[in-house]
């Protein structure tokens, strides 16, 4: 009907024409490459502030050559000190820490006054148990060089076989980009089913309902604002979309010296053949099917949540705490969604991910989490018409509670009222 | 004609008879007053003339046919007691919003909402927005979103409430101006002294129940005490005046109101001032003010609303 199309455009031009719509839509991206931008400088500048720390090597395991193995760490021998007489001393001549190496192969202590970063414990254990390997073989007659030469290192490939022959896969794209669309799709259904809400309360505590209900269906009142501000979204999307893509093939063009210390650096030929596995990787990606599932999930998704989030903005009255109480049981299942989600990028075809990517409230968010993967078609399908399903009934309920609580004013309904209203018949 | 009829009209809510069984008829071109105390189920009555609420029996009859809220909506203007409109939108994109919904064309909507802010002075105001407004002049908007549509019926809760003698004058002018035009008028309020100056026609609602129903001068003559006030050329007048004819109800200077007994004719009284040489200035008939009758008939039972079991 011809209202509902008046609602859904004054509620998608009030706000795609805000200026807070424009900064947030053209700064997001921004801020998202800014920051790899920085991630990236900062690692290829390295300039991670180098710790000292001090070594007690009383079984002779470390020789001095370690020294300059870590650019992180600078190490230093301290002879003619016990561990205790130096546990007083390591501070004020400047370390951060002292290893203490009482035999060769245990008892190995670190002393520091504050808690030591994985990472540093991390590279003192390699170091460690590096020379303890070579000291037992050693011990056992079998020359290191040699034995290097016969340990092995196997990269195993994972080639995909479609259509157009077989691609090469990357474990970690696949995931991280299931991850990204399942986090993407819970932001999007929390930020704007928020905006449903607040939209809701607005008309409500201005009285404004009113005098648009006596011209309209509350129904269609309600379905355009949800669909307006849903419609809000997509273009959000789109833009960014776009921007990120435009700015990614801009970067070189605004730093143009920085690919070239990229490719200067130590590690540059180790760079390059990543940035070619991450192209091949992402050709390898059923992105169509990744795209018509996002674009589905999410407005299915959205639409499901965006009713019930309506129907909380319908019942509470201008007390922010009520509407923060009644949201908190909506968003929940997103939450568990969520969780949920993190545990399937992993493990796709687990039961808890096949169970969560079939519930319609979380089936949103965890099936794009699985979305890189082999997806039975029965599970797909069953997914996709259970969402709607549940989109349909909470549209129905969520109505029937919307009519009567936009109207009402002062105490807010028990959940006892306000199941009455939902299923009673009008 | 009727424009609206409503036969035995019942709203309950869980703990209020809001409405309980009220029926009148709504002449077309009249300016009708719904009045009554607060609580009295007056909103409630409104919300379904407008088709807000569905009543849970009886009917409203809208132009002799059923009243149907999706087909009629368009015909009626609604401004609520509580003024809503959306505070960050701009002036003319909410009226012509609101324009459209009721059913205008954009090109229709537009040349009204122009001709109606010419009319009001309010041109300037196009690209402000609603919170740069005075409550007076968003009262002013609100009436003018609530008649934009030319409405054959205009429901107006509290219309002048906020709002200074010149405006309020403004939207009393344009009030009789659309009712002269054909439109019909009801006009929701407890402010009896605008009642009188503007409705032919009232009703008085008190918990749920209509307790009067008639023409303004009908209903004073119903409820006229027969107290006449006479003003006397001389301030000497004799304190103990007083006769089978009449009580003296107040008596202040020159000026003095009587009580006729029962039965007895103006000129009678007339005659016996004559008789007593007190040479008279002014003679008129006191009719009671609305507000008089107002309390009256609302005194006595309880003012608030009590929750009931129904």
């Amino acid at each position: 009907m011809n209202k509902i199309g008046l609602i859904i455009s004054r509620e998608y031009f009030t706000r795609v024409k805000k200026k807070s719509f424009l900064i947030t839509t053209i700064l997001v991206p921004l801020v998202i490459v800014a920051f790899y931008g920085i991630i990236i400088a900062i690692t290829i500048k390295g300039g991670t502030d180098k710790q000292a720390i001090a070594i007690i090597d009383k079984a002779g395991l470390l020789n001095d050559s370690i020294a300059l193995k870590n650019k992180n760490i600078d190490f230093a021998f301290i002879k003619n000190e016990t561990e205790n007489s130096f546990i007083k001393k390591y501070k004020t001549q400047g370390y951060q820490a002292f290893l203490f190496i009482p035999a060769i192969d245990s008892g190995f202590v670190l002393h520091s006054q504050a808690s030591v970063s994985l990472t540093t414990i991390s590279s003192l254990e390699k170091i460690v148990n590096k020379a303890i390997e070579e000291k037992r073989l050693l011990a056992q007659g079998i020359d290191p060089a040699k034995y290097k030469s016969i340990a092995a290192d196997v990269n195993i490939d994972n080639t995909i076989d479609t259509k157009e022959g077989g691609k090469k896969s990357v474990a970690f794209l696949a995931s991280a980009v299931s991850f990204a669309c399942g986090i993407l799709i819970y932001m999007m259904m929390i930020i704007y089913g928020t905006q449903v809400m607040r939209g809701v309360m607005e008309e409500k505590t201005n009285r404004i309902a009113e005098v648009i209900i006596s011209s309209v269906k509350p129904f269609q009142l309600m379905m355009g604002k949800i669909l307006g501000i849903g419609a809000v979204g997509l273009t959000q999307f789109a833009i960014w979309i776009v921007l990120i893509f435009m700015m990614q093939l801009a970067l070189p063009l605004i730093f143009p010296d920085m690919l070239q210390q990229l490719n200067s650096s130590a590690e540059a030929g180790g760079k390059a053949a990543m940035a070619a596995n991450i192209a091949q990787g992402f050709s390898s990606l059923p992105l169509l099917k990744i795209g018509v599932s996002f674009l589905f999930y999410f407005l299915a998704g959205y639409l499901t949540y965006a009713s019930l989030f309506a129907a909380v903005g319908s019942v509470v009255s201008e007390d922010q705490q009520e509407a923060q109480q009644l949201m908190f049981p909506i968003l929940m299942p997103i939450i568990l969604g969520f969780v949920i989600m993190t545990k399937a990028v992993n493990e796709p075809n687990s039961s808890l991910a096949v169970f969560g990517s079939l519930f319609p409230l979380t089936s949103p968010i965890v099936m794009m989490g699985r979305i890189t993967y082999d997806i039975p078609v029965w599970q797909l399908a069953l997914s996709v018409v259970l969402l709607i399903g549940c989109f349909l009934f909470f549209t129905w309920i969520t109505g029937k509670i919307y009519r009567t609580g936009i109207l009402m004013y002062g105490k807010k309904p028990s959940w006892k009222e306000m199941m009455k209203w939902a299923f009673k018949k009008l | 004609m009727h424009l609206l009829e409503l036969h035995n009209i019942k709203k309950y809510y869980a703990t209020q008879k809001a409405v309980d069984d009220i029926s009148f008829n709504i002449e077309q071109g009249s300016i009708f007053g719904l009045l009554g105390p607060n609580g009295a189920g007056k909103t409630t009555l409104l919300r379904m003339i407008t088709g807000i609420f569905f009543p849970d029996s009886g009917e409203i009859n809208f132009h002799g046919e059923k009243f149907d809220p999706l087909r009629d909506s368009a015909a009626i203007g609604y401004m609520p007691e509580e003024r809503g409109l959306y505070k960050k939108m701009k002036i003319g994109e909410q009226a012509l919003y609101l324009a459209q919904l009721k059913g205008l064309s954009k090109a229709e909507a537009s040349e009204r909402v122009k001709e109606w802010f010419v009319k009001f002075e309010m041109q300037s105001w196009w690209n402000k927005k609603v919170e740069d407004l005075s409550k007076g002049m968003s009262q002013k908007l609100q009436f003018v979103t609530t008649v934009l549509h030319n409405p054959k019926l205009i429901i107006l809760d509290e219309p002048f409430s906020g709002l200074d003698p010149v405006n309020a004058n403004l939207i009393k002018e344009e009030i009789f101006n659309l009712a002269q035009k054909g439109s019909t008028i009801i006009f929701s309020t407890h402010r009896m002294e605008q009642v009188e100056e503007i409705c032919d026609h009232i009703i008085l609602l008190n918990k749920g129940k209509k307790i009067l129903d008639g023409t303004v001068n009908n209903i004073k003559q119903e409820f006229k005490e027969n107290i006449y006030s006479i003003e006397s050329a001389s301030a000497s007048v004799n304190n103990t005046l007083s006769s089978d004819l009449f009580s003296v109800v107040s008596h202040a200077g020159n000026k003095m109101q009587i009580k006729m007994k029962p039965g007895i004719a103006t000129n009678e009284v007339l005659q016996y001032f004559i008789n007593n040489g007190v040479s008279i200035n002014g003679f008129n008939e006191v009719m009671p003010s609305l507000n008089e009758i107002f309390i009256k008939l609302v005194e006595g039972t309880d003012t608030a609303r009590q929750f009931q079991k129904i």
